[in-house]
């Protein structure tokens, strides 16, 4: 499919070793258009690791990473990641988005109305105005999602985005990212919630020590599990590595 | 002391014109220093803190020892320059102020860039994945980070200017404390000193204290406030 | 790269601060005890009322002050050393010697008076009695005049000053006013200028112990830098200066300068062989 969509991303053999350690362990994967895919694994089982392969922000040490069509340098990201804990700079709301604007080499006169739809999209419009540091955990992550949305990007990233979080911020983020969802935005998800991979995504990606022992749709996944890392996974009772 | 307190609240009091002179003249010097420092230190320390390139870690270790540059051995090499038997003769300099500023300069211009590299460099930590992710390149992450850590910088700027105002070994060489021309707080102190004109010394001592101290509770004033305001 | 070049710019732009609006201005070399005296605070605006010209006065050791000059760093070099001063002439720096004044150095001890020296008036017989006595000397030594006097005077006394001294004998270093400070810390001898003595606050126990020996003399002379070996020295504006000093006007300048009533410095420019 070759229209300028840069998706489906392709994974060959990747590998990732540092410290001495192998943290992602031949994995050879494609992310296609469509469902929420959810990454799931225990602390430690390379999540975080494979999401920065993908978004680019680590090289693979063997293996190769492709993407349909290549990132333009200077063109606008097409592909966003919002972290676990979000780091804002030193301005307000509304700065911080028309920030990611700017490096992405949108003009001045057109940002304005993208960044009020963004702050529109995650409910922050009435704080546009306040330092974006004094926010709460909560706000401060939706207003990471904003950013990373502004851009209308193909591909949402989000790296356990309510691991820090309390229980109604994590509402909250939720039904955000199921907004991005139904618009049509590709969302890849890692979490090691149970709960929240039931209720966001469409199909698992299982993750154990570095490699993919299993991909499912979401109720086969938690219904019939193949791999017994899986099952003990969900059942709590996989043995700390 | 007492002796030396009373000489200075008359000296300021009567808003003596030799002392305001005297005083103006440091902080022309001192502040044109720091603002030229800044101006090249702050991008150097900046493109440091985010770059990766071979010898950057001796290129640090180096700049952290610049820091330490003797007052005195920066205006004799500054002198050598400037003299007319020097390569930047003609340029007839030496002896006023400009001289002067061009010695301070050199010497704080490695404390603002490496203290401002340290500062950006642990904000880069903070910052890297995140600015990476939105698409910032190298340049465009600098120019932010100086931004974002404005208020820390703030603090680096006058850490530079507090060594300027204080220093005397380099602007006596290259100025030559001259009588109306270049003659600071610092060399007139030690001019009044070896007159054994005790006292009045001890007084200009305390107003330039007294400037330091002013400059630097500023800063931390501005420094809570933004912290209160931006987190 | 604009940015940078911008940048640079204006840093340079910056280092070019105005040094207020004086076209006219000449360099002059001199010592620190006449600057200490307060003698150019007196002199130099009245020379600068006349002519408009700003005399700039660089004050160092008098050897440093010379070595100023050999490098053209001054226009004109006015110091009170002759023996120096006819050294740098033969080495073609200067142009012509002028005696301009004469002021005179004071022995100053402490009131205690170990090497019972006090109320005398020859000058090497006081010297060979502190040696005897080994009483704490303070000496400059740093090539200034003062300290070039000392010498002279240690070597007319029949004192081989270099091999003779002993922990008595302090060798500091120092300007006038801050050896002056360690006389008076330690409660010792020293050979001072009188202008620097008057002008002196700090004198603890310390008082004139021997004064009015003809060696104690001290002649100032002053000399336009050599415009054939220094292209860069303002020779009209230097000479100007000079002119000044030794004409009538210039010396009744220096005779009215006084401290507590006191004159300072004697005209002598129209002395022969000064």
């Amino acid at each position: 499919m070759n229209n300028g969509s840069i998706l489906p991303l392709r994974l060959a053999e990747v590998s990732f070793a540092a410290g001495g350690r192998t943290l992602i362990d031949r994995i050879s994967l494609e992310i296609e258009t469509g469902p929420s895919t959810i990454i799931l694994g225990a602390n430690g089982a390379g999540k975080s690791v494979l999401m920065r392969l993908m978004h680019g922000l680590l090289s693979p040490s063997s293996g190769r990473i492709e993407w349909n069509a290549p990132e333009r340098p200077g063109a606008p990201r097409k592909q966003a990641m919002v972290f676990q804990r979000p780091v804002m700079l030193r301005r307000s709301a509304y700065a911080n988005v028309a920030y990611a604007l700017k490096i992405a080499g949108i003009p001045e006169p057109q940002r304005g109305t993208l960044v009020r739809e963004a702050l529109e999209s995650v409910g922050l419009s009435h704080l546009a105005h306040r330092s974006a540091r004094v926010l709460s955990g909560g706000e401060q992550q939706r207003l990471a999602l904003a950013r990373a949305w502004a851009l209308h990007p193909e591909v949402l990233f989000l790296d356990e985005p309510t691991a820090s979080l309390d229980p109604s911020a994590t509402r909250e983020i939720e039904s955000v990212i199921k907004a991005f969802d139904a618009a049509g935005t590709k969302v890849v998800m890692a979490t090691h919630n149970l709960g929240q991979a039931r209720r966001l995504g469409d199909e698992i990606l299982f993750l154990d020590q570095g490699q993919l022992v299993e991909r499912a749709p979401v109720a086969q996944f938690f219904g019939k599990p193949q791999s017994v890392q899986a099952a003990a996974f969900i059942k709590g009772e996989l043995p700390w590595t | 002391m007492s002796e030396a307190l009373n000489t200075a609240l008359a000296l300021l009091v009567g808003l003596d014109s030799k002392l305001v002179e005297i005083v103006l003249l440091s902080l022309r010097v001192s502040l044109s220093a720091v603002a030229i420092s800044a101006l090249l230190g702050l991008p150097v320390g900046a493109a440091i803190a985010v770059s990766r390139f071979p010898g950057r870690q001796t290129v640090i270790v180096v700049l952290n020892a610049l820091m330490g540059l003797p007052p005195v051995v920066v205006g004799l090499l500054v002198y050598l320059l400037l003299s007319r038997a020097g390569p930047l003769g003609p340029l007839g300099i030496l002896f006023t102020p400009s001289a002067m500023v061009i010695a301070q300069s050199i010497l704080i211009l490695p404390i603002i860039a490496a203290l401002s590299r340290q500062a950006i460099e642990d904000a880069w930590r903070e910052y890297e994945e995140q600015l990476r992710s939105l698409g910032a390149g190298r340049m465009d992450a600098a120019l932010t980070l100086l931004w974002d850590t404005r208020f820390s910088l703030l603090t680096t700027i006058l850490a530079g200017f507090g060594r300027a105002a204080a220093e005397v070994g380099a602007v006596m060489i290259v100025g030559g404390n001259i009588d109306g021309v270049t003659r600071v707080m610092t060399t007139t102190i030690a001019l009044e000193t070896s007159k054994g004109d005790l006292p009045l010394a001890l007084g200009l001592g305390m107003i330039l204290i007294a400037i330091v101290i002013t400059v630097n509770a500023a800063a931390y004033l501005t420094k809570e406030l933004a912290q209160r305001r931006y987190g | 790269m604009d940015l940078i070049r911008g940048l640079l710019l204006l840093a340079a732009s910056l280092a070019a601060l105005p040094v207020g609006a004086q076209d006219k201005f000449v360099v002059v070399a001199s010592t620190t005890s006449t600057e200490q005296s307060g003698l150019f605070g007196h002199i130099l605006p009245v020379f600068q009322k006349k002519t408009g010209i700003q005399v700039r006065v660089v004050a160092l050791g008098t050897g440093q002050a010379l070595d100023l000059a050999r490098r053209g760093d001054a226009d004109v070099v006015f110091v009170h050393a002759r023996s120096a001063e006819e050294k740098f002439l033969a080495e073609g720096h200067g142009v012509k010697r002028f005696p301009v004044m004469y002021n005179d150095f004071v022995l100053i001890g402490p009131k205690s008076d170990p090497a019972k020296v006090g109320g005398g008036k020859d000058i090497l017989e006081a010297l060979r009695k502190i040696k005897a006595a080994g009483a704490p000397f303070v000496s400059r030594g740093d090539r200034s005049g003062t300290h070039i006097a000392e010498l002279d005077l240690w070597k007319m006394a029949g004192v081989d000053i270099a091999k003779e001294k002993g922990p008595w004998y302090r060798d500091t270093g120092q300007g006038m006013g801050p050896a002056l400070n360690t006389a008076a810390a330690m409660n010792g001898y020293i050979l001072a200028d009188r202008g620097t003595w008057i002008s002196f606050r700090n004198r603890g126990e310390l008082a004139i112990a021997v004064q009015g020996d003809k060696r104690l003399f001290n002649q100032y002379g002053i000399m336009l830098v050599n415009p054939a070996r220094h292209p860069s020295v303002k020779k009209e504006l230097g000479q100007a200066f000079i002119d000044w000093v030794v004409s009538p006007e210039g010396q009744r300048a220096i005779a009215g300068y006084k401290i507590g009533g006191e004159q300072l410095f004697f005209p002598n420019a129209s002395q022969p062989g000064a």
